[in-house]
């Protein structure tokens, strides 16, 4: 199994140290054509707008769409934004996920928190809270049709959808030392 | 749910976000939506760049609110501001107007000749200049979440910037590779507290995320300091200073994104017009450099 990680910009070596770790084979994407013999993608956190334009510049949004409709892709923060049908705001995006997304919903950098959440998806591997980032993140506001809250903070704001073979993710599972996120979305994968 | 804000993993968690990617110098909120339009990860709000504090002279320290205010308003990527070495309440007030970065900046007049600002009190994260590995050591010490190598700020020349990023990331290969028994002396000789300096030798890299910056000012100069092993780019004057701003920026967000791709380099270097003018820091007089402000 080979998945490729978007490294247009932001975190996505830090995706790659948790993949390594569970013995994944990964490739850095910066070209429609590093998507070819990939088995699933991940889209890192970093800003939604300088991905998106580079993502139009080298002509890989489309290509990445075409990919989502038959593969995995998981969007981690900036990646949630990109997967999203709407933003709110004019800014390329991939159309992929029925889900509409607030930026920076809980506010700026000085209100970013981390906090232990109990993650159902998660509670056949292990009962432990699962320790998630949230950094200038955005929330799912709604989802739609075939994607579903996979998980919600207490007061039922969604951080989490999933539909089918595509997950997205307010929060930053490659920040943690935690690997059941990433085994998560591999497992999707073998379906 | 117990939401915990201000952690150091959640300051250092933003600079990792702004990993590959370019941090652009502005002075209007028009310059910053240029910026945001094309790929800037972020911006820092200044009144004048590098360049024009350096040609006024005068004491430079932290801008108008106003001014800061109006910048944030006018994009969605994160904002820095800069505050002078040790003005703890500049950077008080920076914190209270929502600011996602502060640089506690040697291109600003220093407050203090003796100390830093103590960062760990704060809950908006630091960013800091060092020249050498000891210097990195002790902002992150003080609780520095992001640094950036010094470079020699608004001369456009990249002299600096590759010989500080050389010397921190030499600095962190000796480290990796003397007996343990040799740290301790290590870190009296370069001034390092001895626990961050351990934890580097562990990682085999900084703690926190380290970009390059001062004097970067073509797209070359910024695929250079990428594949030197910084993570991303402070550019300052370089942008804003140049014929065609919005191109220039453009192009240095690319080639920031792919540095290795030398032709994908001679693809974007075209017909950007003119670089800023620049100064040639080996003729400078050692009195007007801005890289030996910090302690």
């Amino acid at each position: 199994m080979k998945i490729g990680i978007l490294a247009l910009q932001g975190a996505f070596a830090e995706h790659i140290v948790m993949l390594k770790k569970l013995g994944v084979e990964t490739a850095e994407v910066r070209l429609p054509e590093q998507l070819d013999d990939l088995d699933g993608l991940i889209i890192p956190g970093g800003e939604s707008t300088t991905m998106g334009k580079l993502m139009v510049d080298y002509d890989l949004l489309e290509p990445i769409r075409e990919f989502g409709l038959g593969h995995a892709v998981w969007g981690t923060c900036a990646g949630a934004i990109l997967l999203a049908a709407d933003a709110h705001r004019k800014q390329p995006l991939l159309n992929l996920m029925d889900i509409s997304v607030e930026r920076n919903a809980f506010g700026r950098q000085v209100d970013s928190f981390e906090a232990a959440l109990d993650i159902s998806a998660l509670k056949q591997a292990d009962d432990a809270p699962f320790h998630a980032f949230f950094i200038r993140a955005p929330i799912i506001e709604a989802v739609q049709g075939e994607a579903k809250a996979l998980v919600t903070l207490s007061d039922r704001r969604i951080v989490a959808a999933q539909d089918g073979q595509l997950l997205a993710t307010s929060f930053h599972p490659e920040l943690t030392g935690d690997t059941r996120f990433h085994k998560y979305f591999l497992s999707l994968i073998k379906k | 749910m117990e939401e915990n804000t201000g952690s150091f993993a959640v300051k250092k968690g933003l600079a990792q976000m702004l990993k590959g990617g370019v941090i652009m110098d502005v002075v209007t909120p028009e310059q910053a939506k240029i910026a945001e339009d094309a790929g800037a990860c972020a911006v820092m709000a200044l009144e004048r760049v590098p360049a024009d504090i350096r040609a006024d002279g005068g004491v430079a320290r932290m801008s108008d609110p106003d001014m800061i205010a109006g910048i944030i308003d006018a994009v969605s990527i994160p904002v820095m501001a800069k505050a002078r070495i040790g003005h703890f309440v500049e950077a008080q007030i920076l914190e209270s107007l929502g600011v996602d970065y502060i640089d506690e900046s040697e291109v600003l007049t220093p407050a203090d000749n003796d100390y830093h600002i103590w960062k760990h009190d704060f809950k908006v994260p630091f960013v800091c200049g060092c020249r050498n590995l000891g210097e990195a050591m002790r902002r992150i010490g003080e609780g520095a979440a992001m640094m950036r190598t010094k470079g020699e700020a608004g001369t456009g020349d990249v002299v600096e910037a590759v010989y500080h990023a050389r010397t921190v990331l030499g600095d962190i290969r000796r480290l990796q590779n003397m007996p343990i028994e040799e740290v301790m002396t290590f870190a009296k000789e370069i001034g390092a507290p001895f626990d961050v300096l351990m934890e580097t030798r562990e990682l085999g890299r900084l703690p926190v995320v380290n970009f390059a910056a001062g004097g970067i000012a073509t797209p070359a100069d910024a695929a250079l300091m990428m594949q030197l092993g910084v993570d991303g780019l402070f550019v300052g004057s370089g942008i804003f200073k140049s014929g065609d701003p919005a191109k220039r920026a453009a192009a240095i967000v690319k080639a920031c994104t792919h540095y290795n791709d030398a032709s994908i380099l001679a693809d974007i270097s075209q017909n950007l017009g003119e670089a800023m003018v620049g100064i040639n820091v080996s003729t400078m007089p050692e009195e007007d450099k801005l890289a030996g402000r910090g302690w």
